[in-house]
């Protein structure tokens, strides 16, 4: 197998020659007037290249990964479909990035509008009763929501409830989430076809209950049908619900967390609304709540008062949970999410959830028949679902991650794999509206071709990937010889 | 239809393969009553021109004005390579390296991020990004009580210097572990954490103090005494620290005897301009022996199959989607863009280009001081060497001066008011690299003729 | 098929308990735990004169996919942890019965975990 791409690239410090430099990046000299005292004796080990070197060095690198722009990334759970490049290209007007978050607001009228038009439109596709864009990532806007029960719980005396629930498919986060706001974790079972659990759900509610989180869709790919009878218990027994939204794509603008029942939802703004990866981040997990909710928001909120926009504060919200960013959270990846809302509008957004789902549903049948097993048959997809390998892995050994690592050779990223963790051998699926049937189609033969290739030749699949810049990875290497700074040779 | 590729063949088709009757039938699980048929308050879909047309008469509406500010943010030059490279598609458009063979470009991206900060703080290791200084400075608290085996009291030391809106955040974020952040009052001659205060809490068990360098208000803490009382309290030390300053001024690492524990801070200067707020970029960097207990994404060096070098997530198990519950922190998605934007910056300017950086922006400060408190009715709060802040305190109040200096398109600096009433009508101000001597020159004569008097010559 | 010696006793956490001459216990995890897990990357074992009730979670076994608690099979003091594993986690993937060890405890009574090796061999078997 050709392997064109296979050279590494040295780390930037190995290009380093003393005195080289990208100069014309550098001010004039000065004198700094600092104390010997507080100085530092060596400079810091930072590479010493020039401004090609470095050009090329991180054009090289990222020719080494796989986008959106450049592969089909089904990631289940992520949602990895186009960022519209207009997003970036007008967060990113010099008046909006030049502009310092402490300066007056009447020198930000502009930005403060789009912010408030984004507040409103998710607030009205959410049908909650108020939105803060503060918390800087989903992670954040779930600590968000918590910390807001935790506080409505308190204000009402009723400080005996510290138990959150969370069912047993739920993203990691969530019991991370209540157990950094102080929250015992009661892990709920779903059932056979993914469903929650009615029964564990009342034998977990108790005085105890302050709020249970859920996903809807759920992480295994299912809407849960019974959302209003579960609503109607957890609020019975005392308790509010949290909306994870990480699955919002599936439903946006068809069904509204506010009017299934939820209290407080979370949006994944890089998610549902488009804004980028980035490798990694940066995301943006707005809240939004119901009235009970309200006077919790985090600060600070953008407010609309005679015709000016202003910054709402803690003086402003008393109640507020508090702050949550050192300014007023990822404001460019608002910015960013505007704008795809105003080019999407209300018809458009609708579309997203039904293309999406049409995409999901399609390659779950195409892939059936293409001889692989739905974990849920018989149910609907929503914008995902999960296909399990259990039975192959134990036929011919191959596993989930064999066939991730070997789709990775016909040029698709894998799909989510060995999550969620109740499904054994799993692949989550989620093919985003922004891919055409024909990618669609390229993916379902490179499946099945792998799947053939697992039953003649099940060694290459595990040995995959053999095309990409490195072959696998030793993980326990890694972590058992730790190598992760490089520093210099001390000589 | 924006961004769907599907024709109305294309539907037909995949529906068939369904075996669905229409698109609506995909939804039948969700009862019907709770489906929306319209949204009031979603305005109508705008073509990319209108959007276009419509978010540039905002900007312009917005403006650009010549700042002064910090407190917390800082405007930099920034090289045109670092944004040219971080837009390309295949570092936009990935997500989080969790197929390491498909992106070693993000991997060996955040390995060198890792490195750099490593390296300006003199720390053992560092994590790939968290979500920015005030949440990094949160973190680092909680890490403090996790990695503390001794100290039973989850009691951080908490100076009135560190930046009042990251010692909130910190507060909020904290709580709900039971931490108890306490204020450490400041000698209000230097504008640095009062030693004889801090004497005060000698004796009793404590987690960890925090160490602002420089501080909120530019000055310069003596970072030795501080950490030698912690060191003597058995506490650890957190160091909160403005990057930039690190090319002049002696790293955590390097502090008192042993050097701080863990370092915190905000990498914004490094290639991410100012945004109205956002997205910046926290970093953690800690001694080796914390690294399980760090938060967030940690890339390391290992080898492939061939016994090649190649870069991969590792210690993969503190984070929630392995450990759940018990996970070092909730954190999933970082800052991986900015921490990206940073690395490059970093490698551009090299250890002689952030020296000149920060001498510039350390001269241009006290240029800035000089030219102001040449004006009558303004001076200079503290005494003792500063990096690229001061606090100016005049003989008015600061809210309707900023106003009007706005007006005359000067961001004049940040109303402590609030924050710190005991001092008056103070301001911070802050010049960077990229404010010239005519900037400053600007900005004295607008807010001497405000004030109503001639500088003094 | 994973070894379960038949002298020593058992949890259905898999923890294994072997009595030693002095009174003490070792504890450790078993070959089925450790085969469920993976090659293990790190492992936090208690400091001695620590005192832990029964189930207390005492020692953190990690791999690169996974990371699970120890949980103690009764209540006592620590007499000492496996210093070994520090630098070795990989001991208990090579020898989890012998020096892969995890730690001693001076049990508070005289008592054993519950279940004998046929009835965890049962165990692991309906799991």
């Amino acid at each position: 197998m050709n392997a064109p791409t296979r050279k590494s690239e040295p780390l930037i410090f190995e290009l380093t020659q003393p005195g080289r430099g990208a100069t014309a990046q550098y001010p004039a000299p000065a004198d700094a007037g600092i104390p010997d005292a507080f100085r530092r004796r060596r400079p810091p080990p930072l590479p010493e290249v020039s401004e090609l070197q470095a050009v090329r060095h991180y054009t090289r690198l990222s020719r080494l990964n796989f986008g959106i722009d450049t592969h089909f990334y089904p990631l289940g759970s992520c949602t990895m479909k186009y960022n519209p490049r207009a997003c970036n290209a007008l967060a990113m007007l010099p008046e909006f990035l030049g502009r310092h978050p402490l300066a007056p607001a009447a020198t930000g009228q502009g930005v403060l509008a789009c912010l408030f038009e984004l507040q409103e439109m998710l607030r009205h596709v959410t049908g909650m009763a108020g939105v803060s864009l503060t918390p800087m990532a989903g992670a954040q806007g779930e600590f968000a929501g918590v910390a807001m029960i935790r506080a409505y719980h308190r204000a009402r005396g009723d400080t005996a409830r510290n138990e959150i629930i969370v069912p047993d498919a739920a993203h990691g986060t969530n019991p991370a989430t209540a157990t950094m706001c102080g929250m015992v974790v009661r892990e709920i079972a779903s059932l056979p076809n993914g469903d929650v659990d009615l029964d564990a759900l009342d034998a977990a509610l108790s005085p105890r209950t302050a709020g249970i989180m859920l996903t809807n869709p759920s992480t295994l790919g299912v809407f849960e049908r019974r959302i209003v009878e579960i609503a109607k218990r957890v609020h019975a027994a005392g308790g509010l619900l949290y909306y994870d939204g990480a699955n919002l794509n599936a439903i946006l603008a068809k069904v509204r967390p506010g009017d299934m029942g939820f209290d407080v939802i979370h949006m994944n703004l890089h998610k549902t609304f488009s804004t980028p990866h980035g490798g990694g981040g940066p995301g943006s997990g707005a809240v939004g709540v119901g009235k009970r909710l309200l006077p919790y928001l985090p600060v600070p909120v953008v407010g609309h008062e005679d015709g000016r926009y202003r910054w709402l504060d803690e003086r402003d919200l008393p109640q507020s949970i508090g702050r949550l960013s050192g300014f007023m959270g990822n404001t460019g990846v608002l910015l960013r999410a505007w704008v795809y809302m105003r080019i999407l509008g209300a018809a458009g957004m609708r579309r997203v959830a039904e293309y999406s789902t049409l995409n999901a549903n399609y390659l779950l049948a195409r892939l059936t028949e293409a001889g692989f097993e739905p974990a849920y048959p018989g149910r609907r997809a929503s914008h995902e679902f999960i296909v399990t390998l259990k039975r192959l892995a134990r036929e011919t050994g191959v596993t989930a991650m064999d066939f991730a690592k070997r789709l990775l050779d016909h040029g698709y990223h894998a799909p989510t794999t060995y999550f969620p963790l109740l499904v054994p051998e799993c692949l989550l699926i989620e093919p985003t509206e922004t891919e055409s049937r024909e990618e669609l189609d390229g993916f379902v033969e490179a499946l099945a071709a792998i799947l053939r290739e697992a039953g003649s030749d099940a060694a290459t699949v595990k040995a995959a990937p053999h095309t990409m810049p490195v072959r696998r990875l030793d993980d326990v290497r890694a972590a058992r010889q730790l190598d992760v700074a490089w520093k210099p040779a001390t000589t | 239809m924006p961004y769907i590729p599907h024709t109305a063949a294309d539907v037909r088709a995949m529906l068939d393969r369904i075996g669905a009757s229409g698109i609506d039938a995909l939804f039948d699980e969700i009862p019907p009553e709770l489906r929306v048929q319209d949204l009031p308050g979603v305005p109508e879909a705008l073509t990319e021109m209108e959007v276009s047309r419509l978010a540039a008469l905002r900007a312009s509406t917005d403006g650009q004005r010549l700042n002064f500010i910090g407190a917390g943010a800082y405007e930099h030059h920034i090289p045109a390579p670092v944004w040219a490279l971080t837009s390309r598609g295949e570092i936009y458009s990935a997500y989080t390296p969790y197929q390491a063979e498909a992106s070693q470009g993000t991997l060996q991206t955040m390995y060198e991020f890792q490195s750099m900060i490593a390296g300006l703080t003199a720390m053992d290791v560092s994590n790939a990004s968290l979500y920015d200084g005030a949440s990094a400075l949160a973190a680092a608290c909680l890490l403090a009580v996790r990695a503390h085996r001794r100290s039973q009291s989850a009691r951080i030391l908490m100076p009135q210097t560190v930046n009042p809106v990251w010692r909130r955040v910190a507060q909020v974020i904290t709580e709900g572990q039971g931490l108890t952040l306490e204020p450490v009052p400041y000698d209000p001659a230097t504008g640095t954490t009062d030693l004889k205060a801090l004497a005060k809490f000698a004796g009793t068990d404590i987690t960890a103090i925090v160490i602002p360098q420089p501080n909120y208000f530019g000055q310069l803490e003596d970072v030795g005494a501080l950490t030698r009382f912690a060191r003597e309290q058995g506490a650890f030390v957190i160091g909160a620290v403005n990057p930039v300053a690190l090319a002049l001024l002696a790293p955590p690492g390097e502090w008192g005897e042993g050097g701080a524990d863990i370092a915190c801070g905000d990498a914004q200067p490094f290639g991410v301009p100012l945004s109205s707020g956002g997205p910046y970029v926290g970093f953690m960097a800690s001694r080796k022996e914390h690294v399980r207990q760090m938060p967030g994404r940690i890339a390391g060096r290992t080898v492939d199959l061939d016994g090649r070098s190649g870069y991969t997530l590792t210690l993969q198990a503190r984070e929630q989607h392995i450990r759940r519950g018990k996970a070092t922190s909730n954190i999933c998605t970082n800052q991986g863009l900015l921490m990206t934007a940073a690395t490059i910056h970093l490698a551009l300017l090299g250890p002689v280009g952030l020296e000149r950086v920060a001498a510039a922006c350390a001269a241009r400060t006290r240029e800035l001081v000089d030219a102001l408190t040449a004006i009558r009715g303004v001076r200079a709060a503290f005494a003792g060497p500063r990096f690229h802040e001061a606090v100016l305190q005049l003989d008015r109040p600061v809210a309707p001066l900023l106003e009007a200096l706005a007006a005359e398109g000067i961001v004049g600096g940040h109303d402590l008011a609030r924050d710190y009433p005991e001092l008056g009508h103070a301001l911070l101000v802050c010049a960077t690299e990229t404010r010239t001597a005519a900037d400053i020159a600007t900005y004295a004569r607008v807010l001497g003729s405000l004030l109503g008097r001639k500088a003094v010559a | 098929m994973s070894e379960i010696p038949a002298d020593l006793r058992y949890t259905k956490s898999h923890e294994w308990v072997r009595a030693l001459p002095d009174g003490s216990v070792e504890i450790g995890i078993t070959d089925h735990a450790q085969a469920a897990l993976g090659d293990l990357v790190f492992v936090e074992v208690p400091e001695a004169g620590r005192q832990l009730k029964m189930g207390d979670a005492c020692a953190v076994v990690e791999s690169v996919k996974a990371a699970s608690d120890v949980y103690s099979p009764l209540a006592g003091v620590v007499v000492a942890g496996n210093a070994a594993l520090a630098t070795e986690p990989e001991l208990i993937n090579q020898d989890p019965y012998g020096k892969g060890w995890i730690m001693r405890l001076k049990p508070a009574a005289s008592a054993s975990a519950p279940l004998d090796a046929a009835a965890y061999a049962a165990e692991i078997a309906g799991a």
